[in-house]
């Protein structure tokens, strides 16, 4: 083998056939090694040897190895009709616009087309493997991993040649510079990196969102504003600020301003103290960003109030401030306070008190 | 190489043959090819099913490859925002990304797009779950054990790497359901202490989802990712042919020899074959069976989501972790917060990790066994390392189905609380006793092997003694089969020696502590002296008459 | 395909959309399309009362009063007002009695996490009787009108609204999905549109109701014709393993995929006889 360098050792992987097997029990490689805590046996059993070989039907009787011959090959004339099927089928079944069904039948077509081109050449090889090359197995010696003695002496000397011709251990000065020079080259590539984001901290912009003082409640997608008096009780509306589909960042201020609007009876509200004025007349106004890793948290069962996130199934009471009830989230849900303007449309009386959607280092709450 | 210029001679070769020589001769002339075709040409491949798995890595790869080249042509990784106009009605008129966009035309608008797609995904599912049954089977044969501890390593780089393609390809759509998978990955991040917020914004290229990130897990996926994964492949493949493939214990077989087909012709007739087959299996399954339905998820957007939400299956365990942590793990640190939902499952998967990736290099420190080993073990001859390796799949087994708890609940009638209570506790117990369960399974198989081996199997047939008695009769093996049964490595756990100093270091102790543990119960194999004995005293006794195998009474 | 591909020049052309919805006008108009579409839905119920002979009327009323005694009664009382068994009934409207009892939710067979849906139990004419003899106590949403039933809306509309406001309970592709404590949104599949307003409009069990005002009818005709097309038209590519995403896709794969893959392995090694 190639990685044996010279070649000078033990006779090169030649493949035996057959009766070889005693001439491979009897070379040992390995004899050098440390066996660590292995119990090498004192009174193996002796390896048998290779047992009689067997042969085939197609190795017995000429007419089973015709018929297997024929076998192979209709294999491949299938696999010749199903690529010609196949071209046929792209050009029989177009893709009629507007209906579905075409595509699936494109599809299923020309996929059945294909299939059979391939599995038609590989089933017949298999099959001619098989059945018809020559089957009984064959040896071939293994040796040590490691290269001879000899190789190993030579690659020695070539490192030392190196070292004694370049005098890198000699010369640490040059060495050790090199290394301090091979060391710092990269540090200007992860300083590039650096602009993959824009210049500003990211920290306040995840402590904001688009909600301020009057922002009306709209309905998602479509952005129209939402009277307190649609939101019957049982009602859930899928909120978003007045004006996000205006802004260019629209996506982004969506993924933190999204909020959940619900109708509860007022009695069935738990409401603290700081919190008194946030809803109104039992509408409350939730985030939808869950404070797990940010899914939204859209499940509103209206008769036991919980929300659930269909992610990684984090609960939370909305009777109680939407704690958290089940689930690895941490916090529970921020609350928008709400309010009506003096049309009876329902505002948000500020921005979240607190930042929206999962943890982060810097979140200071 | 000699030349076929005459051409009256007794054997006239053919036209063909003419052909095939001249070319040889060509090609050898300016390759020396002739010197790498006789290393190779003949090597010999054991057979055995469990050794394909990794082809069908190799060759779903393959498929990868060329499907994926064909869905770049089309594909456009941009989150411009554009307005839908392909011919999938219930989208038309909706704002998207020229991605999700792109995605839509090759599947709705382009012959043959969808099933390339199709085949594209499914080749991708069964690439990361093909590298994960062979890293499981060369686990359990201990085909990781010197000299092919490295190449297990970079097996197990494949491995990540293949779920990261897998990441970076599902994502690229900007589909509704990748969207929410970019999402939770973004919460992931800003989950981390101190780096997280930062590390998130510079993914994102500024605030979640921004419009970078399709672009630049394109690059990763079509560029960066596949250049290192071809690389290691080849580096695996080279390491394959150099270590040359494992075998079972068998008659005939020994570590210095590999007994099994010559690659001409037949391994290559074979694999060439089972190229042909995996690639039409695929393409099968694409044409029948729809994958990642983009057109019924919609464009991302950050408000919407679909209940059973899940990542594809080889990020499922990663999912699952996140699942299974209970409410209020963090805390603060003075201002900072530290979410330890987010951490512990990101340690916990970590370790798992990393313990799989120097497994062979725990093991061979405990055994300290220098040799080479090129006999794979059979699963139950190695009772402490398949117990570990089957808590290790109970393990993960658990976290996956913790990613689907939701469908779980739902289609077996349970709660998603009683499911994920469940999978908590079994999470932390299920491993301890699959251990438990597994070693015993191991040793009771090995125990019954050597008395097999030693006094033939039970036949079946009873016999009426003259004396009244009845008894079974016996059947013995044949030396082949026997062989099977009672070639193993055995080992015993490690005596604790000062050393030259008198005294007994800790790392020592550590190692006889495991020693301990993985062969403190071992049954040894089976000497030529044992056998004798059992062959003499089951003589005298009665013949199985009618049968011409010999018998034997116990 | 697309018609712009600048970034986010598209959203010009969507302000303007939606800056023609959110003008005052629109709103009110809005508003004054939401009352009048709810008040139709009542005064439908209304009008087809008393568009009926009085006899006719009051032969409905007084079989569904028989119907409702014989099997709604023990847990909903005489009055409807309610047991600790069962929700009153006062103001539920006809939509929420042919929801319940057309689907066969009602009447209950055994306490559960949720009301399962089963073979209905009563005949169309029953099913009438009672909810005009429910209706009959105070008004609520009553039955959907036929013209939001025909599918015949914008399916591509109805497909946004569905995924922002349905599909995380009921999965995008509507084939469900898990809720707390054993319960779950059941697939939407087969379901008629009637049924399916009629849920939107009432709220069943946990079910947000989504009245007129929150989604419109047009809205929800929509969301009709959405769910009309995912019926009608199997998916383009191939079969849809139930449309529970990765993890029947994972299942398939594992089971059948390598499985077939495996078992080629086997036959590929195996010697041939």
């Amino acid at each position: 083998m190639a990685q044996h360098g010279d070649g000078v050792t033990a006779p090169e992987g030649d493949a035996v056939h057959g009766s070889a097997v005693t001439t491979a029990l009897a070379v040992s490689h390995q004899t050098v090694e440390s066996p660590g805590t292995a119990v090498v046996p004192t009174d193996p059993v002796i390896n048998p040897g290779f047992p009689p070989h067997n042969p085939r039907m197609t190795d017995l009787y000429p007419e089973k190895a015709a018929r297997a011959a024929r076998q192979v090959a209709i294999l491949f004339y299938i696999s010749i009709i199903g690529s010609i099927f196949a071209v046929a089928a792209y050009v029989a079944f177009p893709i009629v616009p507007g209906d579905p069904g075409s595509i699936r039948i494109n599809n299923a077509l020309l996929g059945i087309g294909i299939t059979l081109g391939l599995l038609g050449i590989g089933l017949g090889a298999v099959h001619w493997a098989k059945q018809l090359m020559r089957e009984d197995e064959s040896v071939e010696l293994r040796h040590g991993t490691r290269g001879t003695d000899a190789t190993r002496e030579k690659a020695v000397e070539v490192f030392t040649l190196g070292n004694n011709e370049s005098g890198i251990g000699r010369r640490s000065l040059i060495r050790n510079s090199l290394i301090g020079a091979l060391v710092l080259t990269p540090v200007p590539a992860v300083a590039l990196f650096r602009d993959l984001a824009p210049a500003a901290n990211p920290v306040p912009l995840l402590q904001h969102t688009m909600w301020k003082k009057g922002t009306r409640l709209t309905r998602d997608p479509d952005g129209t504003a939402v009277k307190a008096t649609d939101v019957t009780l049982g009602s859930a509306f899928h909120i978003i600020p007045e004006g996000l589909n205006d802004r260019e960042d629209a996506l982004e201020q969506k993924a933190k301003a999204a909020v959940l609007l619900m109708r509860l009876r007022p009695e069935d509200l738990h409401v603290s103290e700081a919190r008194k004025g946030w809803n109104y007349e039992g509408i409350v106004a939730y985030s939808k960003i869950c404070t797990h890793v940010g899914c939204p948290v859209a499940l509103y069962e209206q008769q036991t109030h919980h929300l659930l996130c269909p992610c990684h199934q984090s609960q939370f009471d909305i009777t109680h401030e939407a704690k958290v009830i089940f689930g690895p989230a941490r916090r529970p849900l921020p609350q928008l306070p709400i309010t009506i303007d003096s049309e009876g449309y329902l505002v948000a009386q500020s921005d979240f008190h607190e930042p929206v959607g999962p943890d982060f280092w810097e979140r200071e709450l | 190489m000699t030349t076929t210029e005459t051409p009256k001679t007794v054997l006239a070769p053919t036209r063909g043959a003419r052909f095939t020589g001249a070319a040889a001769n060509y090609i050898d002339e300016r390759t020396s090819i002739s010197g790498l075709v006789k290393e190779l040409g003949r090597k010999i491949f054991p057979d055995h099913w469990s050794f394909m798995l990794g082809e069908v890595a190799l060759y779903s790869f393959i498929v990868i490859l060329l499907t994926g080249t064909f869905l770049t042509f089309f594909f456009q990784a941009s989150m411009a925002d554009v307005t839908y106009a392909g011919s999938y009605i219930p989208l038309k008129g909706v704002d998207m990304s020229a991605a999700m966009n792109s995605t839509l035309n090759i599947s709705f608008d382009i012959r043959g797009g969808l099933l390339m797609r199709q085949v594209h995904h499914w080749a991708a599912l069964l690439f990361v779950a093909s590298i994960g049954l062979h890293m499981l089977r060369i686990y359990f044969t201990g085909a990781f054990r010197k000299p092919r501890e490295l190449n297990w390593l970079i097996g197990f780089v494949l491995f990540v790497l293949a779920m990261a393609e897998g990441f970076t390809g599902y994502s690229l759509p900007d589909d509704l359901l990748s969207g929410n998978g970019l999402r939770i990955i973004d919460g992931l991040v800003k989950g981390l202490p101190v780096i997280g917020t930062w590390t998130s914004y510079l993914l994102f290229g500024g605030e979640f989802p921004g419009t970078a990130i399709v672009g630049r897990l394109y690059t990763l996926h079509i560029l960066l990712l596949p250049a290192i994964l071809v690389a290691a492949l080849g580096i695996h493949l080279v390491l394959l042919v150099i270590n040359k493939h494992t075998q079972f214990a068998g008659p005939g077989k020994t570590n210095d020899n590999v007994v099994g087909v010559p690659i001409m012709p037949v391994f290559a007739a074979k694999a060439g074959g089972f190229f042909f087959i995996v690639f039409g299996v695929i393409v099968l399954i694409a044409s029948f069976f729809t994958i990642n339905p983009i057109w019924t998820y919609g464009p991302y957007d950050p408000s919407p989501v679909s209940a059973g939400t899940q990542p594809d299956w080889y990020i499922g365990f990663a999912d699952g972790a996140l699942r299974l942590v209970p409410s209020d793990w963090g805390f603060m640190i003075g201002p900072w917060t530290f979410s330890l939902n987010i951490v512990a499952p990101v340690l916990v998967l970590g370790l798992f990790i990393v313990a799989v990736a120097i497994y062979p290099f725990i093991e061979g420190w405990v055994t300290g066994d220098k040799r080479e080993h090129h006999i794979a073990d059979r699963p139950r001859n190695a009772p402490t390392r398949t117990a570990i390796g089957a808590a290790g799949v109970t393990f993960y087994a658990v976290l996956w189905a913790a990613a689907s708890s939701d469908l779980i609940a739902t289609h077996f009638g349970l709660t998603i609380e009683g499911v994920i209570t469940t999978l908590q506790y079994l999470l932390i117990f299920g491993p301890i006793v699959a251990y438990l369960v597994t070693k015993r399974i191991c040793l009771g198989l090995m125990k019954k092997d050597r008395e097999i081996a030693l006094h033939g199997y039970e036949s079946g047939r009873i016999v009426r003694l003259p004396g009244g008695e009845y008894i079974e009769v016996h059947e013995q093996l044949s030396d082949y089969e026997r062989w099977r049964l009672i070639s193993y490595d055995d080992y015993k756990p490690l005596m604790l020696r000062p050393d030259a100093k008198g005294r007994i270091s800790v790392t020592e102790r550590l190692r006889a502590a495991m020693s301990n543990w993985f062969f403190e119960d071992r049954i040894a194999p089976v000497t030529r002296a044992e056998l004798e004995q059992a062959h003499h005293s089951g003589h005298g006794a009665i013949e199985a008459a009618p049968e011409s195998e010999p018998a034997q009474l116990h | 395909m697309a018609k712009s591909t600048t970034p986010r020049a598209a959203k010009n052309a969507r302000t303007n959309r939606k800056a023609g919805r959110r003008s005052p006008l629109a709103s009110v108009a809005l508003i004054v399309i939401g009352l009048v579409a709810t008040g139709g839905a009542y005064a439908m119920f209304t009008s087809s009362a008393t568009a009926n002979t009085a006899t006719a009327n009051s032969t409905l009323t007084s079989d569904g009063a028989k119907l409702f005694a014989a099997n709604c009664a023990t847990c909903h009382g005489m009055n409807l007002q309610g047991t600790k068994d069962g929700p009153t009934l006062i103001g539920v409207g006809a939509a929420s009695v042919d929801f319940q009892v057309g689907t066969g939710r009602m009447p209950l067979a055994a306490s559960g996490p949720q009301a399962e849906q089963k073979p209905v139990q009563f005949t169309a004419n029953q099913i009438k009787a009672l909810y005009t003899y429910v209706a009959s106590f105070a008004p609520g949403p009553g039955i959907p009108d036929k013209q939001y039933l025909g599918g015949n809306g914008d399916a591509a509309k109805g497909a946004v609204l569905f995924r922002t406001n349905c599909a995380m309970c009921h999965n995008v592709a509507g084939a469900g999905g898990a809720l707390t404590e054993g319960k779950y949104a059941p697939s939407l599949a087969g379901v008629s549109a009637k049924h399916v307003i009629e849920a939107m409009e009432t709220g069943p069990q946990n079910m947000p109701v989504f009245n007129d005002n929150n989604l419109t009818p047009a809205d929800k005709a929509n969301i009709v014709t959405y769910l009309k097309y995912l019926d009608k038209n199997p998916s383009p590519g191939g079969l849809d393993l139930g449309n529970l995403g990765p993890v029947s896709e994972g299942l398939f794969l594992w089971i059948f995929g390598l499985g077939t893959i495996v078992g080629i392995t086997i036959w590929l090694t195996a010697k041939a006889n």
